[in-house]
């Protein structure tokens, strides 16, 4: 049972949930929203930027701002979608509440996912603005960037759902972080072009989900847009597919006795 | 058996041959049930019965095993969204949304039904007032007492303005003062005519608020009917009971009341018996053994059908 298009609303109103949330405690999320990235992309680009020459034109800087949008889309929805969720599932006990009513199971994952994917929406503009006032952006299409950060924040939800449903306690989220999405960070093209590193390295590097989503923004702040970018999102939708139909599919094992 | 069918579709829960397993354990073994308009059905059972299981069925928040179940005339199988458009569930746990205020407690699960805006306000503002929570519209839920809680567990059942509202060990865990404010509140929804279904494994509970009940054990019905009338007819109207510690004095007072021609039921220290018209209390067998006659109850009818306790 997957959703259908007439579900999105019921979807929705999970979501409407979280974003009522969110406001009442808006003010203690802004604040970490942007001085995050700004200490990352500062730490970084200037630190190591002294050391680093990418042997052209750009600056160190400048080649990680696109990374870092793609790097704290992903942690903003998995944070969500891990500790998030598990604590609205199983603390709070709210998709039990939420499944009493019209809402299915469906819904409820489907909502989850489209919050997600907003946090990531969130995370990928306030670092864009950022980047766009120091005069990194060098293109109209950046303000693709958003709805791009939306589309990936989906998959990366979906991703996030699925190590929640398989989660016995909190401590699984650490294990999925120290050996999912830090190296998912590292690897993913945030820091260092990939042609850097070894063809192997480089092969499964374009295979894990970060590496084409970082691809994409880096060619939209940048301007300069290769087919390789619509391989990237064809291949992130064929992911986002596939994670989505797992995430549904073990939380309403997990859920539905 | 067109006319049956008819007739069964106008009822609030039909339950035929009802079945639930999880795995190897059977937790509801073939129960059939009615629930008729605007009564107050209770499911009596220790924990373990299967009451919870079957409510869950009820609620479409657990798949039917095997046999039909059917909630306003509706397949629970393949009807979830609307029958859950039309019942209110009050579970057993208290699973308010903590990071939200009480009123938006209410607003967002009104919400959750498509009831928005002005209306969800509203249905919440008089939701709140019937519960005599209306002080508390803008607290925090972890800032309410268990019985306040209950009491919003409650009335976040009622916001979809449900025909069925099915409550699950709705008084468990408050204090006796709580409790009754919780049953004035459940009758006061039977007057308005909403159907209840409810859980308990407190005896005064069921015989407070119960129209009807069935008395579940092992996952099986043992007995069926209005809690006076299954009171009387299970257990008669007076039991005796003798209590003590000495198990030599416990058994003369058994022999005694048996010999007198009662049958007995014996849990670890007290003998109960049933079906004495008259006996002489201070008979010397009873003396040692703290013997009271006392008017039967629900307890009496689940230790008669079942030969324990409800609370062992």
């Amino acid at each position: 049972m997957l959703i259908t298009t007439q579900r999105i609303p019921f979807a929705v109103r999970v979501w409407r949930r979280n974003w009522t949330v969110f406001k009442r405690f808006a003010m203690a999320e802004v604040g970490p929203l942007f001085v995050e990235p700004l200490v990352v992309l500062g730490a970084m680009g200037l630190g190591l930027g002294a050391y680093v020459s990418l042997g052209g034109e750009v600056s160190y800087l400048e080649f990680i701002g696109p990374g870092i949008i793609g790097g704290y889309s992903l942690f903003a929805a998995f944070f969500e979608c891990t500790y998030g969720s598990y604590t609205r599932m199983a603390i709070r006990g709210l998709y039990e509440a939420m499944i009493a009513t019209p809402l299915s199971i469906e819904d409820v994952i489907t909502g989850e996912v489209l919050w997600g994917a907003t946090r990531s929406f969130f995370s990928a503009t306030v670092i864009l603005f950022v980047l766009a006032i120091i005069g990194f952006v060098d293109s109209p299409f950046a303000l693709l960037i958003p709805p791009l950060a939306f589309f990936a924040g989906i998959l990366f939800s979906a991703m996030a759902l699925l190590v929640t449903a398989h989660a016995p306690s909190f401590w699984t989220f650490n294990y999925a972080i120290t050996l999912g999405v830090m190296p998912m960070y590292f690897f993913g093209g945030v820091f260092f072009p990939l042609e850097r590193y070894p063809d192997v390295v480089r092969e499964v590097a374009w295979a894990i989900p970060l590496t084409p989503y970082v691809h994409v923004v880096r060619e939209l702040v940048t301007g300069n847009l290769t087919m390789t970018s619509v391989w990237a999102l064809l291949y992130l939708l064929a992911l986002t597919g596939v994670f989505y139909v797992l995430a549904v599919a073990r939380m309403r094992s997990r859920l539905i006795r | 058996m067109d006319g049956a069918e008819a007739v069964d579709s106008v009822k609030p829960v039909v339950a035929r041959g009802l079945i639930k397993t999880f795995g190897d354990l059977v937790a509801v073994r073939g129960i059939d049930f009615e629930v008729r308009h605007g009564e107050c059905f209770g499911f009596l059972g220790p924990n373990g019965a299967g009451k919870t299981s079957t409510m869950r069925m009820i609620a479409c928040a657990s798949p039917v095993t095997a046999g039909t179940l059917s909630v306003n005339g509706l397949p629970v199988q393949t009807q979830p969204q609307r029958i859950k458009a039309n019942i209110g569930i009050v579970p057993q746990g208290d699973n308010l949304d903590d990071e939200l205020s009480v009123v938006d407690n209410l607003r967002l699960y009104a919400g959750y039904f498509g009831i928005r805006g002005p209306d969800a306000m509203s249905r919440a503002v008089s939701a709140l007032e019937l519960f005599q929570l209306a002080d508390r519209a803008r607290s925090r839920v972890d800032e309410l007492s268990g019985g306040m809680k209950r009491r919003l567990l409650i009335a976040r059942g009622l916001i979809n303005d449900p025909a069925i509202i099915v409550l699950d060990e709705p008084t468990t865990g408050l204090d006796p003062q709580a409790r009754h404010l919780v049953w004035r509140t459940l009758r006061r929804l039977k007057d308005r005519g909403v159907t209840m279904l409810l859980t308990t494994h407190y005896m005064d509970e069921a015989a407070e608020l119960c129209d009807r009940l069935i008395v579940m054990h092992e996952g099986r019905i043992l007995a069926e009917g209005a809690p006076a009338e299954l009171i009387r007819s299970v257990a008669g109207e007076t039991v005796v009971e003798a209590q003590s510690m000495d198990e030599d004095a416990l058994t003369r007072a058994a022999n005694y009341l048996r010999e007198s021609g009662a049958e007995t039921e014996q849990t670890p220290d007290t003998v109960h018996a049933f079906g004495l018209s008259g006996i002489d209390l201070q008979a010397p067998a009873l003396r040692d053994a703290h013997a009271r006659t006392r008017p039967a109850n629900l307890e009496d009818v689940f230790l008669r059908l079942t030969g324990r306790g409800l609370d062992e």
